[in-house]
């Protein structure tokens, strides 16, 4: 099993989270948005961390290729972080519609963005980084929170 | 991992101005329509009938298809294009001339246009089919999506070739089974390049957008595979000529079948979709999976039931369900999905970090989007009905034509609204 097994899985955890709080928020149920919003975005930037902090400096390392695909990956989670406060303050304002168009957008590039570490960057990770098995446990801490 | 290809996207214009011109070859194909009126019914191969269907199979839909392919290659499969910029401009360039002087060829019935539509459309798209083609061979990465690009494109070459082979008959008064090449020509537009091509982008699209369960991996694999061997043993047995009827129907039967159950299985995932909300791109694709059920269903009717196959207005039925119910949705669903993506991801990697962009539901509002669902919903059921009452053909063609302005204007008022947030972020910047 790869080091990236369990951010695969993660994806879709983040998924489950991000529609909840959407048809909350398409429903005016403030409260349960709020909750799984919550869930949401810990999960996500507990994501972010662990591919920052420890998947792509080791792969960087591995490789010698740091200018490449991982930059592009941080470079999208500054996008993703922007738009996560976005939804924060849609929420906290309570305005649907804000809510509604930030999420669309987040969707959107979250998936396009899973779409290129599932397809691309976390096979090309495997490959290199093989049977790393400290590096996977640090990885499986870090999204349990 | 060379040729491993991580830029977000190619420039904004690349895409764009195949999304911008395809509308506009339907607003013409609205037009013929209404200056044909009844007479359009005919015969499918009257030369008006011809233009029409080029109109919409090349003109808007062929334009789409190769922005989006353009713009998918690179980031869904990570696969280089040589030169985008070159490769767009002459693409773009030669389908736009070559289907201006490909409609007035029929139109016209002129050997000399279509001796010059010939060359054009078979050198831009050679051209474009080929970089594409070598973009997906090199790539590193794997799996169905990729697999069912790669036979896309192929099947892109063979009604390519086909084609300029027709139009080079035509223009050159060369002496050929016409008619069997006709159909394996429509045969691969259609059920080889268009359908493989809306698979791929399927498997993409339809877990992304809407969170659904994705695409069982054996039926991923399976169908287009399929689909695409029966496709060419049907073909072979067109162009081989004389006999085998009950073998080409057998497998024109089995083809209908391998698309309708695509059509099936993206119905049922969409019935799985953990974002409940209808939202017009769902809408759009939902009418294209049952009007791709409904045409396989009349496909497998002609050939069990003698008075479905004897019915002068089948081909017809099946044409518009293919062309208007799957392909015409389909593109407009993706383009509301692409254009304001597109739009929001270059403004925002122009400024700076944290910059305030009108986000995707600001771009185009879905009430727009709504308004020209109800349009194309509109033109397609008038369409289907104007073949038992051809008197209706008027309003389905001004519905058609309004449908398509609608989408053209939704199109160019996200565009220029582009423009305006990127001057602003110019002048910020300054």
């Amino acid at each position: 099993m790869g080091v990236t097994a369990n951010l695969h899985e993660h994806h879709k955890l983040c998924d489950e989270d991000f529609a909840a709080a959407e048809e909350a928020a398409q429903s005016g149920d403030w409260s349960a948005c709020a909750a799984a919003f919550g869930r949401f975005r810990e999960g996500l930037l507990a994501h972010f961390g662990v591919e920052e902090n420890h998947l792509f400096p080791a792969f960087e390392r591995q490789t010698g290729m740091s200018g490449g695909p991982t930059q592009v990956m941080r470079y999208e989670h500054g996008q993703m972080r922007d738009l996560v406060s976005q939804l924060e303050s849609a929420l906290a304002q309570q305005d649907a519609e804000a809510f509604s168009g930030a999420a669309e957008t987040l969707l959107v590039l979250m998936q396009q963005h899973n779409m290129k570490e599932e397809n691309i960057l976390y096979p090309m990770c495997d490959q290199a980084l093989g049977g790393d098995s400290e590096l996977k446990a640090r990885i499986d801490r870090g999204l349990r929170g | 991992m060379q040729g491993l290809s991580f830029e977000q996207a190619p420039p904004i214009s690349v895409p764009f101005r195949f999304f911008l011109t395809g509308p506009l070859f339907g607003i013409a194909a609205g037009l013929l329509l209404l200056w044909q009126g009844p007479d359009i019914f005919t015969s499918r191969w009257t030369s008006a009938a011809l233009a029409l269907t080029h109109l919409i199979a090349v003109g808007f839909m062929l334009q789409a298809m190769c922005g989006a392919l353009l713009q998918i290659v690179p980031v869904a499969v990570g696969a280089n294009i040589w030169r985008p910029g070159t490769v767009t401009l002459f693409t773009h360039i030669g389908l736009t001339a070559g289907t201006v002087v490909l409609i007035a060829a029929f139109l016209t019935e002129s050997a000399a246009l279509f001796r010059l539509a010939a060359p054009l459309m078979g050198l831009s798209l050679g051209a474009f089919a080929a970089v594409v083609l070598y973009a997906l061979i090199r790539t590193p990465a794997r799996g169905a999506t990729l697999l069912v690009l790669r036979l896309a494109v192929i099947g892109l070459f063979v009604t390519l070739i086909l084609g300029t082979t027709l139009a080079s008959a035509f223009g050159w008064q060369i002496v050929m089974p016409l008619m069997e090449i006709t159909h394996v020509h429509a045969a691969w537009g259609l059920g080889g390049w268009s359908m493989l091509l809306v698979m791929a982008v399927a498997y993409l699209v339809v877990p992304m957008f809407q969170l659904t369960p994705p695409y069982p991996r054996s039926r991923a694999w399976g169908v287009p595979i399929a689909g695409f061997v029966l496709l060419a043993v049907w073909s072979l047995l067109w162009l081989a000529g004389e006999g085998g009827q009950w073998a080409r129907a057998a497998f024109a039967v089995a083809a209908a079948v391998v698309f309708g159950a695509f059509a099936a299985t993206t119905l049922q995932l969409q019935g799985k979709r953990r974002r409940k909300a209808a939202e017009p791109t769902l809408l759009f694709w939902r009418t294209a999976m049952i009007a791709l059920l409904a045409a396989a269903a009349l496909i497998i009717a002609g050939q069990w039931i003698p008075a479905v196959d004897r019915y002068s207005g089948t081909p017809f039925l099946i044409g518009m369900l293919v062309l208007l119910g799957v392909f015409m949705s389909v593109i407009s669903g993706m383009l509301y999905k692409i254009v304001p993506f597109l739009n929001w991801l270059h403004l925002q990697n122009r400024g700076r970090p944290g910059l305030a962009v009108p986000n995707m539901k600001q771009m185009i509002p879905e009430s727009r989007m709504y308004l020209q669902l109800k349009l194309h919903l509109a033109s397609l059921g008038l369409l289907l009905a104007a073949v038992a009452l051809p008197v209706l053909v008027y309003p389905a063609a001004l519905a058609f034509i309004a449908s398509c302005a609608w989408l053209e204007w939704n199109l160019v008022a996200a565009t220029r609204l582009y423009r305006r947030v990127s001057e602003r972020v110019a002048q910020t910047q300054a």
